[in-house]
């Protein structure tokens, strides 16, 4: 479904992303972990799109097409969904219009017809309930006044609705209660399906215990360095990064 | 832009000449008190002259493009189908709306259902003969003819428009709706399109104007409207100016409101060349309640200017008022609003706010709060603000598969929704809603709106 390969990318004149390999398929959980500045949300942003990355080397491939040459509105309609680290707000623009403007170009593109008033509130209500919200929650303007467990309800409850083939959570654990956690994680769960494929960008193991991930990668200083099962989170854990770090310095024996 | 030489002298004879033929055609008209009220203001206006970017309040708006067309004077209503029409009414209010076309009334593309004893609501020229005892009650009464050049103007050619009179204890619960659409197809015109409006006590009206072109020729709308809001009385007013891109349109509104009277006006620029409006408000006793909102979208090469002024002049008024403007490409934008706070004004409370967002770096806006306070116990603030478009909120839209110019139209939307929520009417509100998407979305395939 995703293939990337040897990335390389530069964002404000310095190189984040210094040859970046990773492979996902359909129905797999990848979750990404590293210390700060590894280039962990870099990664989400190139997926999505944002302009102001630069990419220098390598390639994006999403099920047989370039990603990079596409727009990010292209990118989402395709099926590739980016939860964000900071949600913004947008006063101004209603949640409810928001997500049928969104659904309704998605089908347009896909050569559907759009939903009408009742099917739109139909499916939007069965979705409020994956993230348990009210429906209240569909006039507010986006994101404004949400405190910060809303802010990442909101992202999965926006997930929920789009369907994504290809959904990546930027630190969506970041901040959150245990509660909000639970939520935010039964959401994703219910979600799951051989079809889609997750990638969870995350510092913290915690979330692992909710949604269990085929694999778990490493990043540190723009390249994957380590890649494991589950196990690996409990090690980083325990251990931190230091023992990664370390074993690259290591001087290489032939 | 073509630059042509303005000879300000050579254009005043010209509409002195226009009032003599105006004169003549008035036939017995020509005897009438109201006749002596033209001949007054017209010399008044060539006493007056044009305004010129020397003078304070026109600093940043010159009227030399509109000097450089001469226009006749619109005689009568062309013929314009029903079909045009009917697209511009609103569901709620089609059965009380009143058609200009180029300033003069059309009985026949009007609907005019409403029967409540003693309301009145027809064109000002059948008021003038049926009701002429209260037109010259009100008539030319609160809006300055002194000062004002354009309102010495039109003043001089007042002939037709809009009359509404609401008797005392009345609520009327439908919208009226008035449509004044252009129709340039015989050649450049001018029209002088006045309104009087007048609400008695403890009575309420709720009302639409909206002004359009048919087709893109260039003519000037120079507009008067006086609305007079009794004790304990509501006004709802909205304004739409969605007129070709080619139109002068010059307004000006003085609403005079009395004792415990509230009202709320909406005052919506899409269209014009060279659009001026000078809304004025004098709350005339205690505890009145004013709201003034607006917003205005230029493009191309658009010079929209809204000169408000709220005065004061007596204790426990509150006035609120808001103003936005999206200004794109080339187009300039003028926001200058004067609030004072007389002497006797004491406990006043006024709000004001202007902001502006700027799509482009040629797109100009002058903003000038002023703000003349002469009570002592007075709350009043004001604020400015100059902004683009969210790149973070455009970016977050597009992530969930909404077109980059879809996205910038709900992002240009939202930045006026609070101005937009001020709108009660729904029908007049859905319109607002749909127009501004359409404008954004619709980028720059058609100058005119009514095509």
């Amino acid at each position: 479904m995703l293939s990337i390969k040897n990335l390389e990318v530069e964002v404000a004149g310095s190189r984040i992303l210094k040859g970046l390999n990773f492979e996902v398929k359909p129905g797999e959980v990848h979750a990404i972990m590293g210390p700060n500045g590894g280039g962990k949300s870099t990664l989400a942003s190139v997926l999505a799109g944002r302009e102001e990355y630069e990419v220098l080397a390598g390639s994006v491939e999403y099920n047989g097409k370039d990603l990079l040459e596409m727009a990010p509105e292209e990118r989402a309609r395709a099926g590739v969904f980016l939860a964000f680290q900071y949600p913004v707000e947008i006063p101004g623009v209603s949640m409810s219009n928001f997500m049928k403007t969104a659904l309704n170009d998605a089908r347009e593109a896909r050569g559907e017809a759009a939903l009408d008033a009742m099917e739109f509130f139909a499916l939007i209500r069965e979705k409020l309930k994956i993230v348990n919200m009210n429906e209240k929650f569909l006039s507010r303007s986006i994101n404004q006044g949400f405190s910060g467990g809303e802010k990442k309800r909101n992202e999965v409850f926006q997930m929920a609705v789009l369907q994504p083939q290809l959904a990546i959570l930027d630190e969506t654990d970041s901040g959150l209660d245990i509660d909000a956690l639970r939520i935010v994680s039964t959401g994703v769960n219910t979600l799951r399906s051989k079809d889609n494929a997750f990638v969870l960008i995350t510092h913290y193991q915690r979330l692992l215990n909710y949604i269990v991930p085929d694999f778990v990668h490493v990043l540190v200083d723009g390249k994957i360095v380590k890649s494991g099962d589950k196990s690996l989170a409990l090690k980083l854990e325990d251990q931190g990064y230091d023992w990664l770090t370390d074993e690259l310095d290591a001087p290489v024996t032939i | 832009m073509k630059k042509v030489k303005i000879n300000r002298e050579e254009q005043i004879k010209w509409y002195l000449s226009d009032f003599a033929r105006f004169a003549e055609r008035l036939n017995g008209g020509s005897q009438s008190t109201l006749h002596g009220t033209r001949k007054q203001a017209i010399k008044q206006f060539s006493k007056l002259g044009f305004p010129t970017t020397r003078d304070e309040d026109w600093k940043y708006t010159s009227v030399d493009s509109l000097l450089a067309e001469r226009f006749n004077l619109s005689t009568a209503a062309s013929n314009v189908s029903d079909s045009f029409i009917k697209p511009l009414m609103f569901e709620k209010s089609a059965e009380n709306t009143l058609v200009f076309i180029n300033g003069h009334y059309s009985e026949a593309l009007s609907n005019l259902q409403l029967n409540i004893p003693g309301l009145v609501v027809s064109s000002l020229a059948a008021a003038a003969e049926k009701h002429s005892e209260l037109v010259s009650r009100y008539l030319g009464r609160y809006a300055d003819c002194e000062a004002q050049a354009f309102v010495a103007l039109n003043t001089g050619f007042v002939l037709d428009g809009l009359f509404i009179y609401v008797p005392d204890n009345i609520s009327v619960e439908q919208s009226v709706h008035v449509i004044h659409l252009a129709d340039p197809d015989a050649g450049p015109f001018i029209s002088h399109p006045r309104s009087l409006v007048v609400i008695g006590k403890n009575s309420e009206l709720k009302l639409t104007e909206s002004y359009h072109s048919k087709g893109d020729g260039s003519y000037f709308n120079n507009a008067v409207s006086e609305f007079v809001v009794d004790e304990n009385a509501r006004l709802d007013h909205v304004k739409i100016q969605e007129e070709s891109e080619a139109a002068f349109h010059v307004s000006y509104t003085q609403f005079q409101q009395e004792r415990h009277s509230v009202i709320s006006t909406v005052n919506v620029d899409l269209g014009g060349s060279l659009v001026r409006n000078n809304l004025h408000v004098l709350l005339n006793d205690e505890n009145c309640e004013t709201h003034l909102m607006g917003y205005y979208m230029g493009r191309g090469r658009q010079l929209i200017d809204n000169h408000t002024f709220v005065d004061h002049a007596m204790p426990n008024c509150f006035s609120n008022e808001l103003y936005k403007g999206i200004l794109d490409d080339k187009a300039q934008g003028v926001f200058n609003g004067r609030i004072l706070v007389r002497q006797d004004a004491q406990k006043t409370n006024a709000l004001q706010s202007n902001k502006s967002l700027l799509l482009t770096d040629d797109a100009v806006v002058n903003a000038k709060p002023q703000l003349e306070i002469f009570a002592d116990d007075v709350k009043c603030t004001h604020g400015a603000t100059i902004g683009q478009l969210d790149e973070e909120a455009l970016f977050y839209l597009r992530a969930r598969g909404i077109s980059e110019e879809m996205a910038g139209a709900m992002l240009r939307h939202a930045f006026v929704a609070d101005v937009l929520q001020s709108v009660k009417d729904e029908d007049v509100r859905e319109r607002l809603d749909a127009k501004i998407i359409e404008r954004f979305t619709l980028a720059k395939k058609t100058n005119t709106n009514c095509e």
